[in-house]
């Protein structure tokens, strides 16, 4: 690890598993790169296990997935049943979509192999035979590069008829969007790759792992997700499960943007850093004479801190007795649980920071003209709420607001959030919720 | 309706790679054809630079569907247009990171470099939000983010993709546009 050169090098903090190829100087997204750093070599490995015990290793990693909700990806595997005579369907969700977000586009850019392997190994483990990569229409050169690997893979071997002598069959083929943020959102996503509107299905009943893609089961993972469980392989479950903290396995891509010194993309281990460790020895901490005001933890969708905010957190000891510690924001380790028992969540892993500069009703303007663009438009409260919120928000910003506003404001969201069909409305309230409750004085202008 | 069909579509001059590549790529939905729709949409949109309505008609001949199945999917995905674009279309993100990066006024910045007026420059609204220069060189439209928000501002024109673009950065890009 220490002899790669890289264009741009990690901090020293980071612990690179999925980005170890992302700036390296003598990297290149062929497969004749890829195969003399031992690439493929997991997926050989995966051909000699049973596709039951790569399901109960992605288990035992503790696995969770990447893409935003943060579950369990052994466990959604899981879910297919044993029973099931249907094909199965595995579908990379390479949307990359939610604002904040950007560590899919490196991965599909820089090293496209290893997440074909990635998904050769999950198809196998699941046993798909037919696998799409959704990608978002806005990465034409990204779509290219994945074109051009799955042909270099076909070539080798590693897709298509009795892949390596294993006797399974595996097609992998791009599926392009076409600029809509919700499809994205997986039951979205499958009516756009059959062709359709990308209006969201209602769980239950379409859990796409039972009535997924054609009505048959699917399985949806995010890019970074499916390049874990190479590694998973690699290392065994219970060996990677000890990277990161208990519940909280492995690394993650953290992006950062905004207000600090040094934004991009930092590979950490899950919970291993706080919020304060990351933001200020990582990024740099503030620019010059400026203060952190507001944090976005997980892509625009994610409930904001203040700065200055205090928690109290209850926390499971490794013996599993309760203790409440209070943290402050800077205090919070960067984990899914952390995030979610402080009332925000890990997300996508897309952390937006602003200054003191900011002005919290114009930067909750831009969130909301994203959210009134992208609502699908099948549920009333989101298709009018959404573009409501913006309104208001609008006129506060530009200096015509009314009195009561805020609270106007505050009573369009709270009918969004859990009357709807897909998660988008709470994506899209809690925004305006958390900003509301958090910066209220700042919409008040009259 | 079928023989009105059949005329509108003849009408359409699809050279034979176009036509190869829209077999190879039906082929890679096995089991729906109207999985195919999408891609179908942006291989003409690539070659023709629209989606006219005959494109409509003869996806729909070709995969067995009714014309509205391809129309409600050209007005729902925002790629889209039933308009030309400039021979170089903008793309600029207008999404928080990038917005705080100075995109607004970099939208503002390659409009004018590009001769373009641009009315939705100042609330930044979508709606018909393609504005195209005079000559038919240039078209510039806000897009949503482009998922490289540590680098903004950012933007594309047409299929390559531009991180960090300051003002001097905007002009060098459009000069380069030939
Ligand atoms: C509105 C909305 C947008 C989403 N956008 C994305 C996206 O761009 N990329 C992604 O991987 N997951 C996205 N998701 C999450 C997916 O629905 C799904 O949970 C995820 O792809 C599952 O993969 P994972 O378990 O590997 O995270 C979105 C969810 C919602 C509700
Ligand atoms: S919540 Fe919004 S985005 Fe989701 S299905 Fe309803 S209208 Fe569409
Ligand atoms: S906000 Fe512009 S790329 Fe994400």
């Amino acid at each position: 690890m220490s002899k790669i050169q890289y264009t741009r090098k990690p901090h020293p903090r980071e612990h690179r598993i999925i980005f170890r190829n992302i700036d390296r100087a003598d990297w290149d997204p062929s497969i004749e790169t890829y195969l003399a750093d031992g690439g493929y070599n997991e997926l050989k490995k995966a051909f000699t296990m049973k596709a039951t015990d790569i399901v109960a290793e992605v288990k035992t990693s503790g696995l969770r997935g990447r893409g935003g909700a943060g579950f369990a990806a052994g466990v959604k595997w899981g879910f297919i049943r044993p029973d099931n005579t249907k094909p199965v369907y595995l579908i990379c969700n390479a949307d990359e979509s939610e604002p904040g977000t950007f560590k899919d586009r490196y991965i599909i850019h820089q090293d496209p192999h290893q997440l074909l392997e990635g998904m050769i190994i999950s198809c196998f483990a699941v046993n798909a035979r037919l696998a799409y990569i959704y990608i978002r229409g806005e990465f034409p050169q990204g779509a290219h590069i994945l074109e051009k690997a799955i042909a270099e893979a076909k070539a080798k071997g590693f897709l298509g008829k009795n892949i390596l002598d294993s006797g399974f069959d595996c097609e992998i083929y791009v599926h392009r969007g076409a600029g809509a943020y919700i499809c994205g959102e997986e039951t979205g996503l499958i009516e756009s790759l059959e062709g359709k509107r990308a209006y969201p299905r209602i769980k239950p009943p379409y859990f796409p792992a039972a009535l997924g893609l054609y009505m048959c089961p699917t399985i949806v993972n995010n890019v970074e997700t499916l390049c874990h469980v190479k590694h998973i392989i690699r290392m065994g479950g219970a060996e990677y499960a000890k990277i990161g903290t208990p519940n909280n396995t492995g690394t993650r891509i953290l992006c950062v943007s905004g207000d600090v010194q040094r934004p991009g993309y930092y590979e950490v281990e899950v919970g291993s850093l706080t919020m304060g460790e990351l933001l200020n020895d990582l990024c740099g901490g503030p620019k010059p004479g400026r203060k952190f005001k507001a944090i976005i933890p997980g892509g625009s969708s994610a409930k904001v801190f203040r700065a200055d905010e205090r928690f109290k957190i209850k926390t499971k000891g490794p013996d599993g007795s309760q203790s409440e510690r209070e943290l402050g924001v800077m205090d919070l380790p960067m984990d899914f649980d952390t995030l979610a028992a402080a009332g925000s969540m890990a997300g996508s892993g897309g952390v937006i920071v602003m200054d003191n500069s900011r002005d919290m009703a114009w930067v909750l303007n831009n969130i909301n003209a994203f959210y009134a663009h992208e609502s699908c438009g099948q549920c009333t409260p989101c298709r009018e709420g959404s573009l409501w919120m913006r309104k208001i928000t609008d006129r506060i910003v530009s200096g015509a607001g009314l009195p009561d506003d805020a609270d106007i404001l505050k009573s369009v969201a709270d009918n969004i959030a859990g009357k709807t069909i897909c998660a988008f409305g709470e994506a899209c309230s809690w925004p305006t919720q958390s900003f509301l409750s958090k910066f209220k004085e700042e919409f008040i202008r009259n | 309706m079928i023989e009105t069909t059949l005329k509108s579509t003849q009408t359409m001059d699809i050279p034979n790679e176009l036509i190869a590549k829209i077999d190879e790529t039906v082929a890679r939905y096995p089991v729906s054809k109207r999985s195919a729709t999408l891609p179908l949409l942006h291989l003409f949109q690539e070659h023709f630079g629209f989606i006219s309505p005959e494109a409509v008609e003869w996806i729909a001949n070709r995969l067995e569907l009714k014309p509205i199945n391809v129309l409600e999917l050209v007005t729902f995905y925002p790629m889209f247009r039933e308009k030309p674009a400039g021979r170089f279309h903008i793309r600029v993100c207008r999404t928080l990171s990038c917005a705080m990066a100075g995109s607004y006024e970099l939208k503002k910045e390659l409009a004018r470099l590009a001769g373009i007026e641009d009315e939705t420059c100042s609330n930044g609204s979508h709606g018909e939000s393609i504005s195209r220069s005079p000559d038919g060189r240039f078209s510039i439209e806000f897009v949503e983010c482009l998922a490289s928000c540590g680098t903004g501002p950012v933007c594309m024109i047409n299929d390559d993709f531009y991180e960090a673009v300051t003002p001097a950065k905007a002009a060098e890009i459009i000069n380069s546009c030939q």
